[in-house]
């Protein structure tokens, strides 16, 4: 039912994708509107694929919009609204995960990666490569050089 | 009577692509040539049942035969002609049929085209090509068949998504799966080497043009896609790192590393193994977005099919190739080892480090897409990755690569002075200076990575004419002289210039898109106007109109630039029939500066409308370098040497041994 209930909301918020922060949302000091928008940028609306608050138009997305103004006008910083909502919706709320034991493989696993592949090429380079001998022609490939070889002579 | 044709013949494509799979295989171990020849007769003649079966479906959209239960499920009669035809493609079962359709297109082409390839090695190529083909024409015939009839038929379709009704994205799927299937091909020569335990010079200049192919297809499907998505959405994005996004670019990483290794397969003879493996690893990256998208794992609009049956068939598809053929590479990669010999700082090294990067790089990808999936299935927890996370490690891994890139192609085989290269580029260098000081000039305020982006993106542009013109030897000679080089450069290396130039060119409209993008969000009433971004927008009217399909809401604004009248725009809020879904319809200015885009909301109580204005700097050079990477690919495509290369005589003795 749940799956229902949000690809309900994910056929809504992605067929009438036109506006998702609305005027009357807009805060009037600009310094906060803009830390607004860009907190905004990495929350997620909950009940769409993918898609931050500030891109949503999703009812939940604009309650979650007016919320986090709210927090902002109150003077949260923006770690305090981030932690905020996360106690509320849990971690699924932020589009960039949190760096903590349960995310290192996610936020490491590549670099970690890099660098093995890094001291693997040192490593190699270190090592002469075996040349084996392996231009052997196939049992078809020396007929046809054969053939080619006869063809020039004649 | 077409439409049973269409499942009859479908099913004799499966049963031929069990044949293709099973005969010429064992003709190969065997060393038998009739066997082994009827692999090209397979492989043409499953095209030309899969062609049938696909227009036999097609024929049912056209006429908008609603006895098909998959017409009637994602057409209507009222539909223009263009999502006629489109609509086979937009939903499950007919864009498999495609997929199907395309593979056996690249089969066909393999037999058709590659005469003088030694007949063990078709052989077993067409083989692989028709297990492939053998797993997803079973999908469809046993979960997904297009061709299921309803009774008593209705009178009338269910229509199509509209946000699929676009021309765009009416020709992004054959594309983006002629770049996904093309890949099969590099695969299927992969496996092949595998099993034959050989990989030489002409392997690769084999293997190349059809993974060039693949890249170029994947490239331009992406870019559309990424396209649609600005214009569409309307909110002026054009990448999200949406799950089904990465489905196609991580492929599209791969294949751009297999490219540039298998140059170093077939100038040196190095880096076999693990050309082999990128080889496999771009198929099954795409075996894996084609589950991830079909199997429903991941809802989101391109997921159409919730069908677990299906997805448990994907799977299944899935672990057996990918297993499969990561079990033969392990079992056989060691017979391959031997090659060229090169110091770190080489050409090779270079290019080894490009792979390095671009397969991390595709790895990241991955971790992002599926960590939520994995990190749930193991300890029922939610948690999101999303765009600030792929930003942010790509961009990191992306970097360096980028900086790397102009030097790669000064560098010579084998072992290559550094400090040479470097100087050659000085030019570039000056260039890139002189880009970050007038941009950190013109936009103090602006975000301080910006100039750095752009001096990225000038030092692809001008990295890559650097190494044209030290060719060519530009300046340096008559221009006769020059003219004659120019005409004398082989299409591959014109191909690697424009590739390398389209990245720049791509990056500058990245950079100045997510650094310098406006935006305004306010209510308009008709006759307003607005200054925004150097121009003055006034919402003229709003107009209600109808067309094939939805009715319309257009509101006009007319732009002036300096009190001169420039353009009226139009943004369309469109309700669809049958559904009643609504979308929108964006209003797009091309500025030579970027892009001015409109779009008209919903109805305000207090009267007008909602308007959401932005200025989209240099947006449209996002696409237009995909397009001169596309072209480069093309360039490089006709390159003759791919086709007077090998020796042509080798058909011969197949022929010979056949009669």
């Amino acid at each position: 039912m749940r799956f229902l209930v949000a690809v309900a909301f994910l056929v809504l918020s992605f067929t009438a994708p036109s506006l998702a922060v609305q005027p009357e949302e807009v805060l009037k000091d600009p310094v906060l509107e803009k830390r607004a928008r860009d907190l905004s940028t990495e929350l997620r609306c909950l009940v769409c694929q993918n898609q931050s608050i500030d891109d949503s138009d999703a009812p939940l997305a604009k309650d979650l919009r007016i919320l986090l103004r709210e927090r902002l006008v109150a003077g949260d910083s923006d770690e305090q609204a981030k932690s905020y909502l996360v106690n509320r919706f849990g971690e699924f709320v932020l589009l960039r995960p949190v760096f903590a034991l349960h995310t290192v493989f996610l936020w490491f696993g590549p670099f970690v990666l890099l660098g093995l592949g890094i001291i693997f090429l040192f490593r190699q380079k270190k090592r002469k490569p075996k040349t084996k001998a392996e231009n052997q022609l196939s049992e078809i490939e020396q007929s046809q050089l054969k053939e080619l070889l006869d063809g020039q002579k004649n | 009577m077409i439409t049973e044709t269409g499942h009859f013949v479908l099913i004799l494509a499966l049963v031929l692509a069990i044949f293709q799979t099973i005969v010429p295989m064992y003709g190969a171990a065997k060393n038998d040539a009739r066997l082994m020849a009827t692999a090209q007769t397979a492989a043409i003649t499953q095209f030309l049942l899969v062609s049938i079966a696909f227009g036999a479906l097609m024929h049912g959209y056209l006429v908008s035969d609603f006895t098909i239960k998959n017409v009637y499920a994602n057409s209507h009669s009222a539909k223009p002609l263009i999502y006629k035809i489109s609509g086979v493609w937009a939903n499950h079962e007919g864009s498999l049929l495609l997929w199907v359709l395309i593979l056996t297109m690249f089969g066909a082409a393999v037999a058709v085209f590659s005469g003088n390839l030694p007949p063990t090695l078709k052989a077993r190529v067409l083989a692989v090509q028709g297990s492939v083909a053998s797993a997803f024409l079973g999908f469809i015939l046993f979960t997904s068949n297009p061709f299921e009839r309803l009774n008593p038929a209705p009178i009338e379709g269910t229509g199509m998504n509209p946000m699929l009704q676009d021309p765009a994205l009416a020709i992004h799927p054959p594309l983006l799966y002629a770049g996904y299937v093309g890949l099969s091909v590099a695969f299927s020569f992969a496996v092949a080497a595998l099993i034959e335990g050989k990989v030489d010079a002409a392997w690769a200049r084999w293997v190349r043009p059809w993974t060039l192919a693949a890249w170029m297809f994947l490239t331009v499907g992406i870019s559309l896609g990424s396209w649609w998505a600005y214009y569409e959405l309307g909110w002026g994005g054009w990448w999200f790192w949406d799950p089904v996004e990465n489905a196609s670019f991580m492929p599209w990483l791969v294949a751009t590393a297999l490219l540039h290794s298998a140059i170093v397969v077939e100038k040196r003879n190095a880096l076999k193994v693990w050309t082999i493996l990128l080889a496999i690893l771009a198929f099954s990256l795409s075996l894996l977005g084609t589950f991830l998208v079909r199997s429903g794992v991941l809802t989101s609009v391109h997921a159409f099919a919730n069908d677990p049956e299906r997805g448990v068939f994907i799977l299944a598809i899935l672990v057996f190739f990918v297993g499969g053929s990561l079990s033969l590479y392990a079992w056989r990669a060691t017979s391959l080892k031997a090659g060229g010999i090169f110091a770190p700082l080489s050409r090779e090294g270079s290019l080894v480090l490009n792979n390095l990067f671009l397969a991390v790089a595709a790895f990241a990808v991955l971790t992002g897409t599926l960590f939520p999936l994995v990190y749930e299935s193991f300890t029922g927890g939610k948690i999101s990755v999303g765009a600030p996370f792929f930003n942010m490690v790509f961009g990191i891994l992306i970097v360096p690569l980028l900086l790397l890139l102009p030097v790669g192609p000064f560098l010579s085989w084998k072992r290559a002075n550094g400090l040479a290269a470097i100087k050659r580029l000085w030019i570039a260098g000056l260039a890139v200076v002189a880009t970050i000081v007038t941009v950190f000039v013109l936009k103090a305020d602006g975000p301080w990575a910006a100039p750095i982006g752009m001096g990225i993106a000038v030092w692809l542009i001008a990295g890559s004419l650097s190494e044209m013109a030290e060719r060519t030897k530009f300046l340096r000679s008559p221009f006769m002289t020059f003219w004659a080089r120019l005409k004398g450069l082989p299409g591959a290396s014109i191909g690697m210039t424009l590739a390398h130039l389209g990245m720049g060119v791509t990056v500058i409209g990245i950079v100045a898109i997510t650094a310098w993008k406006q935006e305004r969000i306010l209510v308009m009433k008709p006759s307003e106007s607005i200054n925004f971004a150097g121009t003055q927008v006034t919402f003229v009217s709003e107009i209600a109109g109808q067309g094939p399909n939805y009715s319309a809401e257009t509101g006009r604004f007319d732009v002036t630039v300096d009190g001169k009248f420039v353009t009226s725009l139009y943004s369309e809020k469109r309700i669809f029939q049958p559904s009643g879904t609504p979308t929108t319809e964006v209003g797009i200015h091309p500025f030579w500066s970027g892009d001015l885009y409109v779009v008209m909301g919903d109805a305000v109580k207090t009267g007008g409308r909602t308007v959401r204005l932005y200025f989209n700097p240099f947006a449209p050079l996002i696409w237009f370098g995909s397009l001169i990477m596309f072209i480069g690919g093309m360039i490089s495509l006709l390159d003759r040497r791919y086709r007077v290369g090998a020796p042509k005589k080798a058909k011969k003795p197949t022929l010979q041994a056949a009669e």
